[in-house]
């Protein structure tokens, strides 16, 4: 594997995604400046981090997603790379038009920073083949902007293709409103694009990668990822 | 004798004031405006129906020329000032 991780001024949670790249994959990922024109030589999955990206200034990922490394990742998407964008990552990428629909502020306007059950809707995807689908994972969200909106015609096209990856759910796999913390139109949590090799998702599957934290649910994201890839190369 | 030009606007193109305004989209929930509609209940101002939040840039544009500054504010908006999944914007040049 060879990651590339988008540093973004304001962004917090890059070195949590470093670290799980490299705890994970074997390989540390390289750091890409946003003001970058280019990815690293080689690079085969880009990794677009959480945090605060400009102080959430304007929209929520608004103004990272226009900065120049932006260009860079639409066009290494374009040609099937695989992109991961986990919270203002996701929000980001929305934001560039990589993936369709918007962020808002959660239905009960607090931040949420607790852990959560999401259900991997399918396994046959380079991001989610660590999991069997229908698996319940628990994995840890942090934030205040994650109630996913889209037109109606974009969710009946999400779902009749198959591109919710994660939802929000109960420990036992339930789709049921309380369990959908931060009220995400169909509890979703985690969306790819029409091709299938960009996925944004709200939660944070690298903070639950080693049994020292407590949980390792994060894990199989990456560990499916590696796989992928070297299956590739 | 002519008066020496005012050394501050001497050379410089005109300036246009403008402004874009960004609302929700109807139909589109917006918590903060919910919010908002209630501290206003709660303050006793009575007869507000509803509250929905939006965003105001006042913006100067260089040169004379009306109708390019309202293109250039529609391009500003398209490009980054509204999100146009869940946001309509206005845009008026004031002169």
């Amino acid at each position: 594997m060879k990651a590339a991780v988008l540093v973004f001024p304001g962004i917090n949670r890059e070195r949590d995604m470093a670290r799980t790249l490299k705890l994970v994959s074997g390989t540390a990922p390289t750091m890409v400046w946003h003001a970058e024109h280019d990815l690293p030589a080689g690079t085969d999955l880009v990794v677009v981090p959480g945090g605060f990206s400009y102080g959430d200034y304007l929209r929520c990922g608004a103004i990272a997603a226009r900065s120049p490394i932006m260009d860079a990742v639409r066009a290494f998407a374009a040609k099937g790379g695989l992109v991961l964008g986990v919270c203002n990552g996701f929000q980001i990428l929305c934001e560039s038009g990589l993936l369709p629909g918007v962020l808002m502020r959660n239905e009960n306007l607090r931040f949420i920073c607790r852990d959560v059950y999401l259900k991997v809707e399918r396994s046959d995807s380079p991001f989610t083949r660590g999991y069997n689908a229908g698996q319940v994972i628990r994995v840890p969200v942090a934030h205040g902007e994650g109630n996913y909106i889209a037109d109606g015609e974009t969710i009946a096209r999400l779902e009749g293709e198959g591109r919710v990856m994660f939802r929000y759910s109960s420990p036992d796999g339930m789709i049921d409103p309380n369990w959908n913390h931060n009220g995400a139109i169909n509890a979703i949590a985690g969306i790819v694009n029409d091709k299938g090799n960009v996925l944004g998702m709200m939660p944070h599957p690298e903070n639950h990668v080693e049994a020292a934290i407590g949980r390792t649910d994060g894990r199989g994201l990456f560990a499916g990822l590696t796989e992928a890839l070297e299956k590739v190369a | 004798m002519f008066p020496a030009p005012r050394s501050d606007s001497y050379g410089k193109p005109p300036i246009m004031k403008a402004r874009v305004t960004v609302t929700l989209k109807t139909g589109i929930l917006d918590p903060q405006g919910k919010a908002i509609e209630g501290a206003l209940r709660s303050l006793g101002i009575a007869g507000v129906a509803s509250v929905r939040q939006g965003k105001v840039f006042d913006i100067e544009i260089e040169g004379g020329d009306p109708k390019k500054a309202e293109a250039l504010l529609k391009e500003a908006a398209d490009k980054l000032l509204a999100n146009k999944v869940i946001e309509n914007y206005r845009v008026e040049v004031v002169g």
